[in-house]
């Protein structure tokens, strides 16, 4: 099989190439955190950021991610010190099974990187492809505007 | 001041249930176990004259039949002071990993960094029936807080000998045991220190009333919420052995298929591909799930089925294929009061009306997940389930081995609902493993999750009831076809009753879901109530207060109405409000709803959702805001627009794309507000806080349109107004 060459994480890696992005997070890299929710792009539990912007894993080819940075759950805290969305979504109890987290988190950072400072309207519609089962829908909105005025407190 | 310990809680059983529970009889060797374990203390809840399963009023079973003297859970104090408490609960975002800590620490007084739960582990925990029915804060955790209170008992007891003083001279506090005057103390693990102790727990083991509490009661966030945040957490679906390979199931063309031809030559020319035919069975396992989908797609398999009945005849076939077979024992399906026939030919109004629900579909953001490894004669499977020793049962009876060949462990899983009660991916995933001699996992597709689980059962239910003019209802008869028995009775005062429950063949593969048939129960009831009120020109609330004396419930009412404001003039066309409630595994619920439908569209907004929750003590009550909040968020979808659609053995909309669940822009602003009753015992609260929500919301539609909706799910279009 083909290989080729991802960015992910800020590490390089050869991967085999006739797979999705997140089977080849989930299984070649142990990547794990990227979930696998539809397989049709519809759930938003596979959700990573390429190149800063939230996509569907499952929807996309690896060979597609090719010289693009790759970020994952795994990838988005700075050593101990968690993205102010992971320590929003802790402080809300923005979660239940949690398996929609990860996705969540991805999808709300690819928000916050392009509008710091989004409404709820703004967050609602730009998180309407993430399902979450649990019904925690109230605590993410919740999550995603705390993370939007810490990262504003703390002038970033 | 203290509280009685008591197990009277009665197990409601599951309706569907597949396989009964074994007994289990545990023989405790304390050598075996402190070579486990390490040294330290061990403390043991033997449960005793657990009342045999039943719901409430009708046919019982006989009085004084109990379940043989089981463990209930025990707990390991090491002479690191850790805690480890075993408890064959499971976790799938209930968040009881956190409530259960908290109820060990409450009564052990140690910190909660201090414990760890080892959870639903068929080696490792005691048997336990499983995780539904909202029963484990009103069983596990009542057990563990006895667990641990004789463990702190026996550590005061420790240090009294030690010092050679009076038990009642000394205090446990924060893992610590230290004397009044504060000369001295001791913590927990050097006084276990080099020691084996075990003990069972007194049968008058007394517990702090929730009043005291310091540590249960508090809104503490998730345990390991850290690892959950960072990817860390790793469910069924994320594990991994060395070696191990993905497996694929080749799944017939249609439900009760037979299998006619197959030919696998193609397959099995791939190399490194193991393929199992096996009577029906037909699957693949290979080194990537791409590989494994490649060569199950090779697979030619013929198959043929018999027509089946479809989603647009459903309540019909329910209604004609009365079989009244096949109740599992205990389960009441009728009750009986008064004389029902005089009382509906005295009645000033009568009215009939037939509600419906349709078949849903659980849709756990983690479809199934298994990972097998076979060693030897000896089977373990990583599995999310809700029974894990149900879901071995299933295993060994497979597989035609002893239940203790097979260890079943189940990681904290992406939810279940009452989805996952049963072990088709284990059993899939070791045969797959039994001939490629490796661990082979395998992971349902979406749509395999949506085709191959089991489903909500549809049902009919058929409600006759008769009132005096002044609104008092004396005639109650309520039919319930397929659906199920839970909460089919009424709260409300009536003299003369008849309620039935009525099997039926079903189209469809179901069982357990959420809440079970009080969901459906609930809206019929409540809806009707609702039309009875509009028959004698009653504020609906009114109504209901006028025949309900249950205070707890009157109590939710009157909490929600106030929340709400009920009673308010409405403020816009196309305004509506409605009101339901009821109560259910010792849980009591009210809610309110305004709906605003534009009559030229159809289209119906939910504008609020007030829902007032009262469940005893409240363990967590962060916890319970959040099961309060997501409760209602789930119920939104039964009630609006879920809906699996089937005709002639195939499931219609089995995608994600194809099948509606609630998304950020379905959520109404929703309050829920928490009564709390220290001087009751906690309950469970998964699965009451849905109740409400469906009829308040059918009700409200009612209030702003007159449209009269009588199923479930109420506006998968839209609204009709004619």
């Amino acid at each position: 099989m083909a290989k080729i060459q991802l960015q992910v994480n800020g590490s390089s890696i050869t991967v085999e190439a006739e797979a999705t992005l997140l089977s080849v997070l989930r299984e070649q890299l142990e990547l794990t955190g990227t979930k696998y929710g539809c397989g049709e792009g519809q759930c938003g539990a596979c959700t990573v950021l390429i190149d800063g912007r939230a996509r569907r894993s499952c929807q996309t080819p690896a060979s597609a991610a090719v010289n693009k940075k790759i970020t994952t759950i795994e990838g988005l805290a700075q050593g101990e010190h968690l993205h102010p969305l992971q320590e929003a979504f802790l402080a809300e109890g923005a979660m239940q099974c949690a398996y929609c987290t990860s996705g969540m988190i991805m999808s709300a950072a690819s928000l916050l990187s392009s509008n710091a400072n989004p409404s709820e309207a703004e967050i609602v519609r730009h998180m309407d492809g993430n399902i979450c089962r649990c019904g925690t829908h109230p605590r993410i909105v919740a999550a995603i505007r705390r993370a939007a005025n810490a990262a504003k407190e703390s002038g970033r | 001041m203290s509280e009685r310990y008591e197990f009277e809680m009665p197990l409601e059983p599951e309706r569907y249930e597949l396989t009964a529970p074994p007994a289990y009889h545990f023989e405790l060797d304390r050598r075996d176990w402190f070579k486990f374990l390490g040294a330290g203390l061990l403390v043991v809840c033997v449960m005793k004259n657990v009342k045999a399963a039943q719901e409430t009023g009708g046919a019982k079973k006989p009085a004084g039949e109990a379940l043989p003297e089981e463990i209930g859970a025990w707990l390991h104090l090491g002479e690191d002071g850790i805690v480890t408490v075993y408890t064959g609960k499971v976790e799938m975002g209930q968040n009881i990993r956190t409530s259960l800590s908290q109820a060990v620490a409450e009564e052990l007084h140690v910190a909660m960094g201090k414990i760890r739960m080892v959870m639903g582990d068929t080696q490792l925990t005691p048997f336990d029936r499983g995780t539904f029915g909202s029963l484990t804060t009103p069983t596990m955790n009542r057990q563990l807080r006895k667990v641990a209170a004789a463990a702190r008992n026996l550590l005061v007891e420790l240090a009294a000998t030690q010092w050679k003083v009076e038990r009642k001279d000394l205090v446990a506090a924060d893992g610590r045991v230290s004397d009044a005057a504060g000369k001295r103390s001791v913590e927990y693990a050097a006084l276990v220190k080099g020691q084996q102790l075990t003990q069972a727990v007194p049968a008058d083991e007394t517990l702090a009333p929730a009043a005291q509490w310091k540590v249960a009661g508090q809104p503490l966030p998730k345990v390991d919420g850290r690892d959950f945040v960072t990817g860390k957490h790793k469910y069924p679906s994320d594990q991994k052995l060395p070696e191990m390979l993905y497996g694929k199931i080749v799944r017939p063309s249609a439900f009760n298929a037979t299998l006619v031809s197959v030919d696998t030559s193609e397959a099995e020319k791939m190399p490194g591909v193991t393929v199992v035919h096996d009577g029906n069975f037909i699957g693949v396992a290979a080194a990537s799930s791409v590989l494994a989908a490649r060569a199950a797609a090779l697979i030619k398999a013929e198959w043929k089925a018999e027509p089946q009945p479809g989603q647009k005849e459903v309540f019909e076939y329910l209604k004609k294929n009365v079989t009244n077979a096949g109740e599992p024992v205990g389960l009441a399906t009728h009750h009986d009061a008064g004389s029902v026939e005089p009382a509906m030919a005295a009645a000033d109004h009568r009215l009939a009306q037939t509600y419906t629900v349709q078949y849903i579909a659980h849709t756990p953001l983690e479809p199934r997940a298994a990972l097998a490894e076979w060693n030897g004669d000896h089977l373990t499977v990583w599995t999310g389930t809700q029974r894990p020793f149900g879901v071995r049962s299933e295993l060994a009876a497979a597989f035609h081995m002893p239940e203790d060949h097979v260890r079943v462990l189940m990681p904290d899983t992406g939810s279940g609902y009452g989805g996952k009660h049963t072990g088709e991916t284990a059993i899939e995933a070791a045969r797959l493993a039994r001939a490629a001699k490796k661990p082979v996992k395998v992971t349902w597709t979406r749509e395999e999750e949506f085709t191959w689980a089991y489903f909500r059962p549809a049902g009919v239910i058929e409600v006759a009831s008769g009132m005096l003019k002044d609104g008092t209802i004396t005639a109650w008869e309520f039919h319930n076809y397929n659906s199920g028995a839970s909460g089919f009775e009424t709260p409300y005062d009536v003299a003369n009753q008849r309620i039935a429950f009525h099997a039926t063949k079903a189209p469809l593969r179901q069982g357990s879901y959420r809440g079970l048939a009080a969901t459906a129960n609930h809206f019929a009831r409540e809806t009707h109530m609702d039309e009875l009120a509009h028959v004698v020109k009653m504020e609906p609330l009114e109504f209901r207060m006028k025949n309900l004396k249950d205070e707890r419930l009157r109590a939710v009412y009157q909490a929600a109405a106030k929340k709400f404001g009920w009673g308010r003039a409405k403020s816009a066309a196309g305004q509506g409000f409605g009101v339901a409630g009821g109560y259910e595994k010792g849980g009591y619920v009210a809610t309110c709803v305004e709906v605003a439908v534009d009559r030229g569209t159809g289209e119906v907004k939910i504008a609020r959702v007030v829902t007032v929750f009262e469940c005893g003590a409240i363990v967590n009550p962060d916890g319970l805001r959040n099961q309060i909040e997501g409760a209602n968020i789930m119920a939104l979808g039964g009630a609006l627009f879920e809906a699996v659609e089937f005709e002639n053995g195939r499931i219609l909309n089995g995608l994600m794309s194809l099948y509606r669940v609630p998304r950020f822009r379905d959520i109404p602003p929703i309050e829920s507000v928490m009564l709390e009753r220290k001087d009751l015992p906690s309950m469970g609260a998964g699965e009451t806080p849905l109740m409400g929500v469906a009829p308040a919301i059918g009700n409200a539609i009612f209030d702003a349109t007159g449209v009269r909706l009588r199923g479930l799910p109420l506006i998968p279009n839209g609204l009709k107004i004619s």
